[in-house]
């Protein structure tokens, strides 16, 4: 009996840009998916040898453990000011931020909101989970109405704690913003749209067009007390129809872009 | 069932600090979520929403806008609370400094941590020593009894007419803030008759006698405050060994003031110790003096106002000390405590032999078998020379 020849295609592999090594993530996190797909782009755009990545406070803190090219940690809130810092001394580095809601729309939003402005020629992946996952789950600016988390335990009472901010719908009102918005991670369809929208922010810095930031609606199984499954259709049912998914700023020479 | 008969819980350093805070009765909490302190945030919301605890909660998006909302509570005449850690403390220090300044009494727990850079979460005190000068008055305690005793006392100095300043109650990061131990919860009439209710008579916001605060001041008047400021420290001193007196009467717990000694009487040799550490101190004592060692131990509880008359008092005649420093003091190659007792025995009257030890950065443990290793190099190295002896750090 002759065996068959064997014929081996790569179809998956982990991109360069990503570190073989373990995450301390919690099992069904999207900061994986989100990791990984900032790696593949930064691999088809040959960006590894001259990314600089800022890392927040909250729980991609850690970041720099997983990507393979440079970063630094900023002090709470402050990644886009240090961005600034470091894109305006090395223009021909690419800088990104990657932020999640407590670091970027709480403690730093006045640095998010003057980058954009400034236009900054940086490029910002802001993760919108809906509350503060590193110190347990407390309530954060994008908690939805009625949420309950551990310092709203009956719920975000908009009376008392005001309404979840919109992030991407505020940053495209500002002149300086070229590229704004808001993708999903809930589903394989919305993660191939997140990764061309993280491709076009990028492509946006390196075409040097401006400030650009993609923010991603994430899940925290974990401090949501639901199941990776559940929360991927809590993602769906609650914080899509709060926070939409699309474009909210495209600047016409972003448009224009041939990617 | 007896309702004046206080419960005995077994708690978290943080839970101990919420609950002395509710019984405290604020009128307003504001605070943010910082490792290591970040329950102490989820207990009082919880109370709150239960309906054990009739305060206004503020979830602010950072430290500087807690310690600024609790700023305006305090200017309208409110008692307030927050409780913060490390970089937290150092975003809201423009606010902090304004707090003291306006003399504004408050009440605002640390669970002390190391500071960045390199980055860190865990334990330390370089957070809390490091606005030593920010006009605060700053205990560091022992327990998670300490912890709720001193956030109730806390509120009776910060509160004195001759005091009006902000009090810290710095307890460890981890080794207390999430540590589990044996806490006696008071009986809440009794505190609300030992604190009475704050009416602020020196600063208020009232259409009936129209005050505009904190106008622009120039430094042929600012000196004025700042030495009012100096004044209200050193009266403190006496109020705080006041409020423990008073304090023991009704609860049945006193604290030494502001400092608290253990096996000093016929000791030698003394270990000078300010927060957690101290109980691993007062077991390596006990070590060390089955070993022949005639060793006492110094808890420096109130590092502002420092008690240099009390700690001279008690180093008078002895042969040499140890400080135990959880934190450096950048330009000198010691601890901050060490430094601190090293000016308060400038006046001792004869040679002292000394050691600064620095450990504990960083979370790092400090066992007892390491004390007492320490205080053998005390020993041995004291006796035979006066005067300050090389830096020991704990590897």
């Amino acid at each position: 009996m002759t065996s068959q020849p064997i014929t081996e295609q790569v179809v998956y592999q982990r991109p360069e840009a990503l570190s073989d090594v373990n995450t301390h993530y919690c099992p069904g996190c999207t900061h994986g998916v989100a990791h990984r797909l900032v790696a593949e782009v930064i691999d088809e755009m040959n960006l590894r040898d001259k990314a600089i990545g800022v890392a927040p406070v909250g729980c991609s803190v850690f970041m720099y453990n997983y990507m393979d090219f440079d970063f630094v940690v900023a002090a709470h809130g402050r990644a886009p000011a240090m961005a600034t810092g470091i894109k305006r001394c090395l223009p021909d580095r690419f800088v990104l931020t990657y932020q999640g809601d407590g670091d970027l729309a709480s403690i730093g939003m006045a640095e998010i909101v003057h980058a954009a402005t400034r236009g900054e020629n940086i490029s910002v992946i802001f993760i919108n989970n809906s509350n503060y996952g590193m110190t347990g789950g407390q309530m954060a600016p994008t908690t939805l109405p009625g949420q309950k988390t551990t310092s709203s335990p009956l719920g975000r009472d908009v009376e008392q704690q005001g309404f979840p901010i919109r992030v991407s719908e505020m940053l495209a009102k500002l002149d300086g913003a070229s590229y704004i918005v808001r993708r999903s991670l809930h589903d394989p369809k919305n993660i191939r749209q997140a990764k061309k929208a993280i491709r076009t922010a990028f492509e946006t810095q390196v075409r040097g067009l401006g400030f650009s930031m993609v923010e991603l609606l994430s899940i925290c199984p974990t401090n949501w007390n639901l199941t990776p499954v559940d929360s991927m259709t809590w993602l769906e049912d609650h914080m899509i129809p709060y926070y939409p998914v699309g474009d909210y700023k495209v600047h016409p020479a972003v448009a224009e872009m041939k990617i | 069932m007896n309702t004046n008969q206080n419960r005995i819980v077994a708690i978290s350093g943080n839970k101990s600090a919420a609950m002395g805070a509710a019984l405290s009765r604020p009128d307003l909490i504001a605070a943010y979520p910082i490792t290591p302190q970040s329950s102490v945030v989820e207990s009082l919301a919880q109370m709150i929403a239960q309906g054990d605890l009739n305060s206004t909660m503020i979830q602010v998006e950072s430290e500087h806008s807690a310690m600024s909302v609790v700023q305006g509570a305090a200017v309208a005449g409110g008692r307030t609370f927050t409780a913060t850690s490390a970089q937290g403390l150092a975003l809201m220090y423009e606010p902090y400094f304004r707090m003291s300044t306006l003399r504004l009494p408050m009440v605002m727990a640390i669970a002390t941590r190391e500071m960045t850079s390199p980055e860190t979460v865990w334990s330390g005190q370089q957070d809390a020593v490091s606005v030593r000068d920010a006009g605060w008055i700053q205990v560091y305690v022992e327990n998670n009894q300490e912890i709720l005793d001193m956030i109730i006392q806390g509120y009776k100095i910060a509160e004195h007419p001759d005091v009006l300043l902000p009090v810290n109650v710095c307890y460890d990061g981890f080794y207390l803030s999430h540590l589990t131990e044996r806490v006696e919860i008071p009986h809440q009439p009794a505190v609300d008759d030992f604190l009475g209710v704050y009416h602020a008579d020196h600063v208020s916001l009232d259409p009936d006698t129209p005050m505009a605060v904190d106008p622009l001041t120039s430094g042929e008047i600012l000196w004025r405050y700042r030495k009012g400021h100096l004044d209200a420290m050193q009266k403190a001193l006496q109020v705080i060994e006041q409020t423990d007196d008073a304090f023991e009467q009704v609860f049945g717990r006193r604290y030494g003031g502001v400092i608290d000694t253990y096996k000093m009487d016929d000791a030698d040799f003394v270990i000078v110790t300010m927060g957690a550490t101290t109980g691993t101190a007062r077991e390596a004592v006990d070590v060390a003096r089955s070993l022949g060692m005639k060793i006492g131990l110094l808890k420096v509880r109130f590092l502002r106002p420092f008690p240099d008359k009390k700690i001279r008092e008690i180093l008078s005649g002895k042969q040499g000390f140890v400080v135990i420093d959880k934190n450096v003091c950048f330009g000198w190659n010691t601890g901050v405590l060490y430094m601190e007792i090293k000016a308060a025995i400038s006046e001792l009257g004869h040679p002292i032999s000394s050691m600064p030890a620095i450990g504990g950065l960083g979370g790092a443990d400090i066992s007892v078998d390491q004390l007492v290793t320490c205080i053998q190099v005390l020993v041995k190295q004291g006796s035979q020379q006066p005067g300050q002896l090389d830096t020991y750090w704990f590897q």
